[in-house]
């Protein structure tokens, strides 16, 4: 995806994003309301502000050190429950601004080969869906590829994404070899000219070596046809995942090469704190969110609109 | 990874210099090191917190304030507070006569419903019953083929209804479908969907309503990390769940949800899934569990695995040290470096 104006249309999905977020995290802006009335920040109130943060997944050391930051300059001083929004949000967009970049589509490549990985059920197939949606709007050809020939119907799941967007998809038979199709797919869209190749994989948890191993040979196969390739991995995250997320980034990012991250589910209660953990662990792009199950349901990612919505703050 | 709590403990008791006991004035820093092991184990904050109020005052009783090994007496009593929380379990299916007997699968979109389902019939046709699943996600995409698949690879009929999306009826005639085919057992999967979806969580109440099951599953994602207790309280107050099944738990997570799921709702962990195959599913144990949230691995399972590996006698040694606490940090690094 490319930053673009938003058209009418997508004004009201970044609505409909800012108020998902914004119901996840009204316990956390109703707690630090609670604190912060009026007083001086003693380490009582940080330690507050500190298991408000925990709660959104952040995990307990991000959240000290983000805690710490404000107290650095305000401690003991007359701080209001707007400040300490606002300090704190922007303290988080700081973090979170410089990976906020969307996925560009290098039209030196013919076709951009990204390939999607993930642990099961983060929501990689539908991704993919969204994308191409995405993609096709911007005028670029697309094409799928069903490299989840291991669960269940994965491969119908995957066609009626491409019957529903309108984009072709390469299928082999369930059980096959995934790498084998990887190799078929980019064939196809070599020789279609397609400008973009988008490559299902099938769930895996990056504890199990051999499957993992799967992976670095889907990347091999497609080198073989493209040296450059593929030239995105995005690694799927699911929001409601919750420390975990790190050793799954940590092993993606070592067998896979994983170039950036979505992350999907964020119209529920989950407020993917995480991010902000990750951010400052691997700095790895976050290219954009999922925001429910509809094709149009993928939102850039804005730190500063994360941030806000994480922290209660208004801008 | 095995003893990261121990050890932290023991850093604990050792900057306590030649005090290392636990006492009303030391607990505190002790505490935090339990609560913040929790915390990383995706156990929810305030769960966390209560329960580590609860280990205070136990542990600041007499027998532990003379022990000579505090860190590891300390981590027995965690360990043990933790096993009681999360049970106790009872696993069993109340089947009711006549039938057929009517096990629902609710929860968030990915969190493995489908699959739990083909896994849950598989094992009820090993104990002789004859299951029906019956495919009522009528949403996402091709899920039905995926409950069919599943089916045909267990030899379990699938009941199906393409082509509209009202999950009740599909639910209903399902269960007739069983009724007039023999089949004693009905599996309903049904579509992922998001706690605060209204308009979908009262249609999960309607299919309850309407077939009255006699178990309904919350099943949940074992990474899940603080959002747990908001997903769980909510499934259960609108349909007063039976029990949750996690799945994934074959992944590296320390599986803190456990913990939270129970203490929000009082329905206790059932089951887990350890794989994707379908015959991956386990009784919950929560000795088992209880070891891993606190990052030191499955002890029951290490003292069975010793069992196998060393003469009887060396491994009830073992077992009498651990029944009177006295299995200390020093003996289990012995017993896995013999493992090795
Ligand atoms: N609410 C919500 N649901 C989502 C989102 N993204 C995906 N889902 C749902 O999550 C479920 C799993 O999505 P899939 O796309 O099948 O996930 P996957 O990673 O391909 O799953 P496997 O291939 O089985 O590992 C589906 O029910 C999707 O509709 C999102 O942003 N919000
Ligand atoms: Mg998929």
């Amino acid at each position: 995806m490319t930053t673009q104006e938003p058209s009418p249309a997508r004004k009201g999905l970044f609505a409909r994003l800012r108020q998902g977020l914004s119901r996840s995290s009204t316990a956390l802006k109703g707690g630090i309301a609670t604190i912060f009335t009026h007083a001086k920040l003693d380490a009582a109130m940080l330690d507050e502000l500190e298991d408000l943060l925990i709660t959104s997944d952040i995990g307990a050391l991000t959240a000290q050190t983000l805690t710490a930051r404000l107290a650095k300059d305000r401690f003991d001083k007359e701080i209001s429950p707007q400040e300490v929004r606002a300090i704190l949000s922007g303290e988080i967009a700081k973090i979170l601004a410089p990976i906020a970049r969307p996925l560009e589509i290098d039209p030196a490549h013919t076709p951009y080969i990204v390939l999607m990985v993930g642990v099961n059920g983060t929501g990689k197939t539908t991704t993919i869906g969204k994308l191409a949606q995405r993609l096709k709007g911007q005028g670029k050809s697309v094409m799928l590829a069903a490299g989840d020939t291991f669960r269940a119907a994965a491969i119908e799941q995957l066609q009626i994404w491409g019957t529903r967007v309108g984009v072709p998809v390469v299928a082999g038979s369930v059980g096959a070899d995934a790498a084998g199709l990887a190799f078929e797919a980019v064939e196809k869209a070599q020789s279609q000219k397609m400008d973009v190749l988008l490559i299902d994989t099938a769930g895996r948890l990056q504890n199990k070596a051999g499957l993992m191993a799967e992976l670095e040979k889907i990347t091999r196969v497609i080198r073989k046809r493209d040296p450059s390739g593929p030239h995105a991995v995005i690694l799927v995250l699911d929001a409601t995942t919750g420390q975990n997320a790190l050793s799954q980034v940590e092993a993606f990012k070592q067998t896979a090469d994983v170039t950036g991250l979505i992350m999907t589910k964020l119209d529920g209660t989950a407020r993917g704190g995480i991010l902000v953990a990750l951010a400052e662990k691997f700095g790895l792009p976050i290219h954009a969110i999922g925001v429910g199950e509809g094709v149009d349901d993928l939102q850039p990612f804005d730190a500063a609109a994360f941030a806000e919505a994480l922290t209660g703050a208004e801008s | 990874m095995f003893d990261a709590l121990a050890d932290r403990l023991n850093n604990v008791f050792r900057g306590l210099r030649g005090r290392g006991k636990i006492t009303e004035e030391n607990v505190g820093e002790v505490m935090r090191e339990i609560r913040s092991a929790l915390l990383e184990a995706d156990v929810h904050l305030d769960v966390a917190t209560e329960f580590c109020k609860d280990v205070q005052e136990k542990a600041i009783g007499a027998e532990v304030i003379n022990t000579l090994k505090p860190a590891d007496v300390m981590v027995k009593i965690v360990h043990d507070e933790l096993a009681e929380l999360m049970g106790p379990v009872d696993p069993k299916i109340p089947f009711v006569s006549p039938g057929p007997t009517v096990l629902l699968m609710a929860g968030l979109q990915g969190s493995g419903k489908t699959t739990t389902c083909g896994k849950m019939a598989k094992m009820l046709s090993e104990r002789a019953k004859r299951p029906l699943m019956v495919a009522a996600d009528l949403k996402r995409p091709a899920a039905i083929d995926q409950l069919e698949v599943l089916g045909s690879q267990i030899n379990v009929p699938v009941y199906t209804e393409r082509g509209h999306d009202n999950a009740v009826k599909v639910c209903r005639n399902g269960i007739k479908h069983a009724k007039k085919n023999d089949h004693d057992v009905v599996i309903l999967d049904t579509a992922g969907r998001l706690a605060i979806d209204d308009e979908l969580m009262g249609e999960l109440e309607k299919v309850a309503g309407a077939v009255n099951p006699q178990q309904v599953y919350l099943v949940l994602d074992a990474m899940t990390g603080q959002d747990a207790v908001n997903t769980a309280k909510i499934f259960n107050e609108r349909l007063e769940l039976d029990g949750c099944i996690l799945t994934k738990f074959d992944s590296d997570t320390r599986g803190g949800a456990a913990l939270s799921v129970k203490r929000v709702t009082g329905k206790p962990i059932k089951f887990i899934g350890v794989g994707e195959k379908l015959d991956a599913i386990e009784e919950f144990h929560p000795q088992r569990i209880a070891g891993r949230i606190l990052g030191m691995g499955d002890i029951v399972g290490l003292v069975e695995q010793a069992q196998k590996h060393y003469d009887e006698e060396e491994a009830k040694k073992l077992e009498g040290k651990m029944a009177s606490g006295k299995f200390g940090l020093d003996d289990f690094l012995l017993q896995l470096k013999k493992m090795k």
